[in-house]
């Protein structure tokens, strides 16, 4: 019954979300302010709705009711809880509804939160956001519904992959799905500015805390994708250039282009055709994502078995918003009035230059993944397209973002003084020769990974060199300084640390050339030597979890005779789908990992085992939080507030001394 | 500098970081693609020896043989050709005997195959659609107990 009226709940989301596209445009053709007010109460109801309908299908799993199709195949009694609640997610139905539950999620938060934004506006960004619900909740209900029934329910699941049964289910799915589907909100902004027909500096002011808001989650979901393909995949790797890998890091490309461009256009009234271009662009790399993965084109760790009917439905979906909103786009975009001029040698010019470096990027990644699902529909050849490709093309194409990104932060907008910029910056040109020379020298190895961490030294220092200089501007005591740290932006210090967490995950890859593999046959009581630790194999035995048999192999890490850590890297095997799994043993070290992985014991008892050195390596991750960090600081000042009392405040003057007012933000 | 300075400006660097992007692309395709073939393709395409590749077909029952250390060799087949796979490293957990696989590595001689890595198969449903695709050109392919029905995730979720 509880599944019978999610199913129902559903259809209802879709009926509301067909009055919430329609009625709220029709409000703004009339100009009717009750039509308008349509627009936040059916989000609103489209979010409880579509929540009810998750609430369902979590109620099936956790009640292991098989008579569901979707539990059946992917739920087991005995499945640990926290995998009954994230299973939902684990396989296609369930993500899709998953999906659906964050378009909707920002679509209330934007009724309820942005409340300050012009009527009209926000009623034609919630019907552009509710025309994407409801082509989503359609694909849902007509290819993927998640409450079908089976007509004898079977006694037990066939049991969730056992891959997936990891804490990074619980974690990695949701932060990335409010990241990747939040450029939803940013598109339904930029659509909605084109149907009202009014983009200046305000609308800027209006989408911008959405943009970080999404940027950050998208972040923080590909960092723990990658963390989590670390230390569960077995194979020390945390980047494949896997096309769905892909997939996420091109919207967060052009994600991070926007929450650049954005500031230019919210300033200087200026890049206003190339910003909203980007807002669709980000969002239409989303849903190509969900295209790739979804409609079994592609060969990947990540893709759903394939169904052509699926593919062709989100393909049409892809077709219908890319291509109606570029229409939009042409329709309107020669309308727009040009804004503030500025200088080449400027804030505005390095923000253009750091565009032009991430889309180049987020080209290359794109042709490198569709290329060769292109020559094979034209062809026929198969090829792969690996990490030697994205490393020559890629990584060359970042190295000047990494020079420009300090630079960017000390020029003043609209003329800036390069030579003065570069004067500033001698001390974290300095800092990075140092620690280069200084890694070289203890490291010894590749000199690319002392050269990177050198690059890297220097965008962190470089990152704190505008923030440091504004501090410390008049010799004055630590009192002073401190009171002036407290009164800076707090969007300046989360430039600062968002920047230096570039660096802080730059300097992580930078050192993956001082790592250490050994691979070799272990046998218990034996001693191996990765790095600077030894590790000896004590005993080999078996071990009962929940829903699996493990065989453990306990380890000691020995440094310099001393024991600092013990390993259990095991070999699970998953009753219900008879299927094993490696468990990387892992200890972390001043930031470094060993890294643990075993293989099938042989006949003499002997385990192939994988060990590995990483200094280092957790700074990768690090780094992405530390741009998350930053994000959130950004998010939090107060000139980016979305709820209420904004309007006095942007009479009044800004803070921020390079800041300039605002332009052409009449409505 | 005028606005149609700026603008030319702008697009001139924009070309510029393009036909870079372009530049280093086209250098890439020209070394670093490799492409996927069954031993009876290499031999039908008489692919030299030293080339880079893929190859997949299936682990031949009884061919899996340890030489000592970690090294291991295989034979690959596609029931028409067969070529034999030598690997030193940890095979991946459904790496068995009549299942598919994929490699990638170097063509050593017309029937013999130095793998550097073998690609893990991540459920028992899953095969690797190139495979895929191959083995049901030659009839080889069997919808055994249901595989490539089910809908389950092959992997991590996303999007």
């Amino acid at each position: 019954m509880i599944v019978e009226l999610g199913h129902y709940a559903l259809v209802l989301a879709f009926a509301l979300s067909l009055l919430q596209s329609l009625l709220p445009l029709w409000g703004v053709i009339r100009s009717d302010e009750t039509l308008l007010a349509v627009a936040p109460v059916t989000a609103v109801g489209q979010f409880l709705l579509v929540a009810g309908s998750y609430a369902a299908l979590t109620w099936a799993y956790l009640a292991s009711d098989f008579s569901v199709v979707n539990v059946f195949e992917n739920s087991h009694s005995e499945k640990p809880l926290v995998y009954k609640i994230s299973g939902v997610w684990g396989n296609h139905e369930g993500s899709m509804l998953l999906w659906i539950l964050t378009l909707a999620l920002f679509g209330a938060l934007v009724a309820v939160f942005a409340r300050n934004m012009p009527r009209d506006l926000r009623a034609a960004v919630l019907a552009v956001q509710a025309w994407v619900s409801a082509a989503f909740v359609l694909f849902v209900l007509l290819t993927s519904n998640p409450f079908a029934r089976l007509i004898q329910a079977p006694i037990e699941g066939r049991d969730l992959n056992p891959i997936l049964q990891d804490p990074g289910l619980a974690i990695h799915p949701p932060l990335l799905y409010v990241g990747y589907v939040g450029f939803s909100i940013t598109f339904s902004f930029a659509a909605g500015a084109l149907i009202i027909g009014r983009i200046d500096a305000m609308w800027a002011r209006f989408v911008r805390p959405w943009i970080l808001l999404a940027w950050i989650f998208l972040t923080l979901g590909i960092a723990m994708g990658s963390y989590w393909a670390y230390y569960t995949l077995g194979w020390g790797g945390f980047w494949f250039w896997d096309p769905v890998e892909n997939a996420s890091l091109m919207p967060w490309l052009a994600g991070t282009a926007l929450l650049h461009t954005i500031i230019v256009m919210e300033k200087r009234d200026a890049l206003k055709v190339w910003t909203i271009f980007l807002s669709i662009l980000a969002f239409s790399l989303s849903l190509l994502g969900t295209f790739l993965v979804r409609s079994g084109v592609l060969t990947s760790v990540h893709a759903f078995a394939s169904d052509p009917q699926r593919g062709i439905f989100i393909l049409a979906i892809l077709v219908f918003f890319i291509g109606g909103s570029l229409f939009l786009f042409a329709l309107q975009a020669p309308k727009l009035k040009p804004g503030g001029l500025f200088a080449p040698i400027s804030r505005e010019s390095a923000l253009v230059v750091n565009n032009l470096l991430l889309t180049t990027c987020c080209a290359t990644v794109l042709v490198g993944t569709l290329y060769p699902l292109a020559l094979e529909s034209i062809t026929g050849a198969k090829i792969s397209v690996g990490p030697p490709f994205f490393n020559l093309t890629f990584v060359p194409l970042f190295i000047p973002i990494i020079v420009a990104m300090p630079f960017g932060q000390l020029l003043a907008w609209k003329r800036g003084d390069f030579l003065g910029a570069a004067q500033r910056l001698t001390v974290a040109v300095a800092a990075g020769a140092i620690a280069a020379l200084v890694f070289f020298a203890m490291q010894g190895g590749p000199v690319l990974a002392a050269i990177m961490a050198g690059a890297a030294i220097y965008l962190i220092t470089g990152s704190f060199v505008d923030i440091v200089g504004r501090l410390v501007r008049r010799s004055s005591g630590l009192h002073n300084v401190l009171v002036r740290a407290l009164g800076m932006p707090r969007s300046a210090w989360g430039a600062a640390i968002a920047h230096a967490g570039v660096g802080v995950t730059i300097f992580g890859l930078a050192a993956t050339g001082w790592g250490v593999e050994r691979i070799a046959s272990f046998k218990v009581g034996q001693t191996l030597q990765a790095g600077p630790y030894t590790i000896t194999l004590d005993k080999i035995s078996p071990r009962q979890g929940p829903n699996y048999r493990e065989m453990v192999a306990y380890m000691t890490v020995r440094k310099g005779g001393a024991i600092v850590s013990k390993l259990e890297p095991s070999r699970r095997f998953f009753t219900a789908q008879r299927m094993t799994t490696s468990q990387a043993g892992l200890a972390t070290f001043s930031f470094g990992h060993v890294h643990v992985v075993i293989s099938q014991q042989d006949k003499n008892g002997a385990v192939s085992t994988r060990i590995y050195w990483k200094p280092y390596v957790s700074l990768i991750w690090l780094g992405a939080v530390f741009m998350a960090v930053g994000g959130g600081l950004s998010l939090s000042d107060r000139r980016m507030r979305i709820v209420g009392g904004r309007r006095r405040r942007l009479a009044g003057a800004d803070t921020e001394p390079s800041a300039t007012p605002v332009t052409g933000s009449a409505s | 500098m005028t606005r149609k300075g700026r603008r030319l400006a702008i697009i001139s660097i924009g070309v510029g970081f393009v036909a870079l992007a372009a530049g280093l692309m086209l250098f890439a395709m020209r070394d670093n693609v490799v492409f996927f073939y069954t031993p009876a393709e290499v031999h039908a395409k008489s692919v030299k020896p030293g080339t880079r590749l893929r190859l997949g077909g299936l682990v031949k029952k009884g061919s899996i043989k340890k030489t000592g250390g970690q090294a291991v060799t295989f034979v690959v087949t596609d029931s028409t050709r067969e070529i034999t796979v030598s690997y030193t490293g940890i095979l991946p957990d459904l790496f068995r005997e009549g299942q598919g696989v994929v490699t990638e590595g170097v063509l050593q001689s017309p029937a013999a195959f130095k793998a550097d890595s073998v690609l893990a198969k991540h459920d028992e449903n899953y095969m690797p659609r190139d495979l895929a695709d191959s083995l049901k050109k030659q009839g080889l392919f069997k919808h055994a107990k249901g595989k490539f029905k089910s809908d389950k995730a092959t992997g991590r979720p996303e999007q």
